[in-house]
């Protein structure tokens, strides 16, 4: 693909993340939602680059904060709406809600950490079964703090088990900074059980990308596990109702210098092909929140 | 046949006849095959669908959990009941979920099996009965099985048949003891009614169900110490009472496996290994209070483990848990001091 149009097409995947979880946010203001929601603001370009560079039929795990991941993969805003309306036509027809969505080879649960180990089952039975299937769990840097993820990864090395990693660092576990709770080094943890990892400290999303394409092919070539270690900053608070007290203004300005989403959007050169993009969009999300505001609530 | 062997054959049939069981666990490989060497020998013929595990309890519910969302057939060991509880959140958070809240779009038919039970000397952390932990989690099965159920029976189909994740408690001194099936509505000294279905309950009478004193509801491993006070009140006595074994035991819990034996005796026991309070007892003495008041001619007796830890000398052991002593001797004043 022409650079220039790569660039466009990743954009209008992150576009449309950004847009939705900001949606959302309105509409919990006008009282149209129920429940919370753990936005990815500042995030989008770690499930833009990994999801849309493994391979399509690689079985993801994630977590609390999964709507981005979920819309890299389904490109679906109209399911993933309607699950968090509690509509019939959400993806688990209400009953999972945010953080407990199932979509075709999707999976998420808002359990820090157990997430781990099913991932790891399901990358140990694809294997079994000679599939030849990659699988890929999302988590948090607070989830480091978890005991099953190091069984996990222990296991995952032990039996040589095709299984990405993702650690998304967005520096907090809701109001607690990363190094209030994380010692030491990261990868050097994922090191220490034989596997490989990467560090992926960059705003440039196409080296995003570079890097999880290197990972994926070590994995699916050995097989061996990987683990991808993405430095990254939510803008948002951790869930609807978090207003951030915790973080200074200087702090988020300095990340904002480096979102990758604003970096990509000034990088693109076709002004006007970017705004059409974001109109049709916008337009989009608006013809889903009607269409889903429509449908009839889930059944018991 | 003893229990041990009969386990070990139905794993060998599964493991021959689908090939999608695969048996997870620490040390289950040989040689050593597995601490009470349930699966000895398998790993030599299905090298490599037996599989030794680390010490993860926890995350190995996990994985056995993902490898049955693939279409997998986990047979899972863990060691010892008492480390049930490193494995709750995944049987709790996830496996016993993922049906329901992702609308059933996947299944989870992880089996897991588990030894339970004292009288060994383990101590307080070997030794417990801790199903109670287990049986009021939505979404999961949780089997105990008695030397009069059939081991192969119950195995194939909770292996191979069911969707849920499935967790049997084996107490471990069924394991050195025989299977002893019934044959044509009898077996030892006992006539046998057992009902429909693949968990199927069975009553026991030694008077061929003509009359009795009591009905008691007991299950797995306490069996066959409950039919010993039976026979010796019956014999010193002329006692009669009519034991009744469920083998499924969690919710959603539905005791009409009771009432007819209730109808004939008035009168409800409940005998179980584990702690008496907050468990299986309690909730049968509940619904029978509020299902079959009418039927009810007696105050419910419960006999139980103290509520405490289980000490690991015998004799202390002994004070803790319930035996064939003290069963008898509930059983006998409890029906002389209130007919
Ligand atoms: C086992 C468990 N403990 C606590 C929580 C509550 N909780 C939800 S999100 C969260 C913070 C997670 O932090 P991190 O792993 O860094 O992910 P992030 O929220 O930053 O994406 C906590 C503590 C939970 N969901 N699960
Ligand atoms: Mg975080």
């Amino acid at each position: 693909m022409h650079q220039e149009e790569a660039k466009l097409n990743l954009y209008s995947k992150m576009f449309l993340i950004r847009s939705f979880e900001k949606r959302l946010f309105d509409l919990f203001k006008k009282g149209k939602l129920f429940g919370t929601t753990h936005g990815c603001i500042g995030q989008e370009a770690v499930a833009v680059s990994v999801v849309s560079t493994l391979p399509k039929d690689t079985i993801y795990f994630s977590n609390h904060r999964c709507h981005g991941h979920f819309l890299a993969y389904s490109d679906r805003p109209d399911l993933l709406l309607a699950e968090l309306m509690g509509k019939k036509g959400g993806v688990c027809a209400g009953r999972g809600g945010s953080q407990h969505l199932c979509y075709k080879d999707f999976f998420t649960n808002g359990v820090q950490g157990g997430i781990v180990p099913v991932a790891t089952g399901i990358a140990l039975a694809e294997k079994l079964k000679k599939s030849g299937r990659t699988v890929c769990v999302f988590i948090g840097d607070g989830t480091l703090g978890q005991g099953v993820v190091y069984e996990s990864m222990n296991m995952a090395s032990l039996w040589s088990l095709p299984i990405l990693f993702v650690l998304e660092n967005n520096q907090y576990a809701m109001s607690t900074f990363v190094r209030n709770a994380v010692a030491g080094s990261i990868t050097a943890r994922a090191e220490a059980f034989g596997i490989r990892s990467w560090d992926i400290v960059t705003s440039d999303v196409f080296a995003m990308c570079q890097t999880v394409q290197k990972a994926c092919d070590y994995i699916a070539e050995e097989p061996r596990p990987g683990f991808l270690a993405f430095e990254t900053y939510r803008f948002c608070g951790h869930s609807k109702s978090d207003e951030c007290h915790y973080r200074t203004a200087a702090e988020v300005q300095t990340w904002a210098e480096k979102d990758a989403f604003e970096i990509l959007q000034t990088s693109i050169k076709d002004k006007g092909k970017r705004e059409l993009i974001e109109q049709q969009c916008l337009n989009r999300l608006e013809e889903v929140v009607r269409e889903v505001e429509a449908m009839p609530f889930a059944d018991v | 046949m003893y229990i041990s062997e009969a386990i070990n054959k139905v794993l060998f049939e599964l493991l021959t006849t689908n090939p999608e069981v695969y048996l997870m666990g620490e040390d289950i490989e040989s040689p050593y095959g597995g601490a009470f060497k349930i699966t000895k020998n398998l790993s030599e013929q299905f090298k490599s669908r037996v599989i030794n595990t680390p010490i993860s309890e926890s995350s190995l519910v996990g994985v056995a959990s993902g490898m049955a969302m693939r279409g997998l057939r986990p047979v899972l060991e863990i060691m010892f009941g008492d480390f049930m509880t490193l494995g709750m959140d995944q049987l709790v958070n996830h496996a016993s979920k993922f049906h329901y809240m992702y609308n059933g779009q996947v299944d989870v038919p992880m089996f897991i099996r588990t030894p339970m039970g004292g009288r060994r000397g383990y101590g307080p952390t070997h030794s417990q009965t801790l199903e109670k932990l287990l049986l009021g989690i939505p979404g999961i099965k949780v089997l105990a099985l008695s030397q009069r159920h059939s081991f192969h029976d119950i195995y194939i189909h909770a292996v191979t048949k069911e969707k849920c994740p499935v967790i049997l408690i084996e107490n471990k001194a069924l394991y050195s003891m025989r299977q002893e099936l019934p044959e044509n509505g009898r077996s030892g000294d006992f006539f046998i009614t057992e009902s429909a279905g693949p968990y199927p309950c069975l009553t026991l009478s030694l008077n061929n169900f003509v009359s009795a004193d009591a009905t008691v509801v007991t299950y797995g491993g306490m069996l066959p110490l409950v039919e010993k006070a039976a026979t010796q009140l019956c014999l010193d006595e002329e006692i009669f009472v009519e034991i009744v074994v469920p083998s499924l035991l969690g919710v959603p819990l539905d005791i009409n496996w009771v009432e007819a034996s209730l109808r004939r005796t008035g009168r409800l026991v409940i005998v179980e290994e584990g702690t008496q309070s907050f468990g299986f007892g309690s909730e049968v003495a509940a619904l029978a209070c509020s299902k079959y008041f009418k039927l009810l001619k007696y105050p419910v007796i419960r006999i139980a483990a103290a509520d405490s830890p289980i000490p690991c000398a015998r004799h202390l052991e002994n004070l803790v848990l319930p035996n064939e002593a003290n069963i008898y001797q509930e059983l006998k004043w409890g029906i002389l001091n209130d007919s």
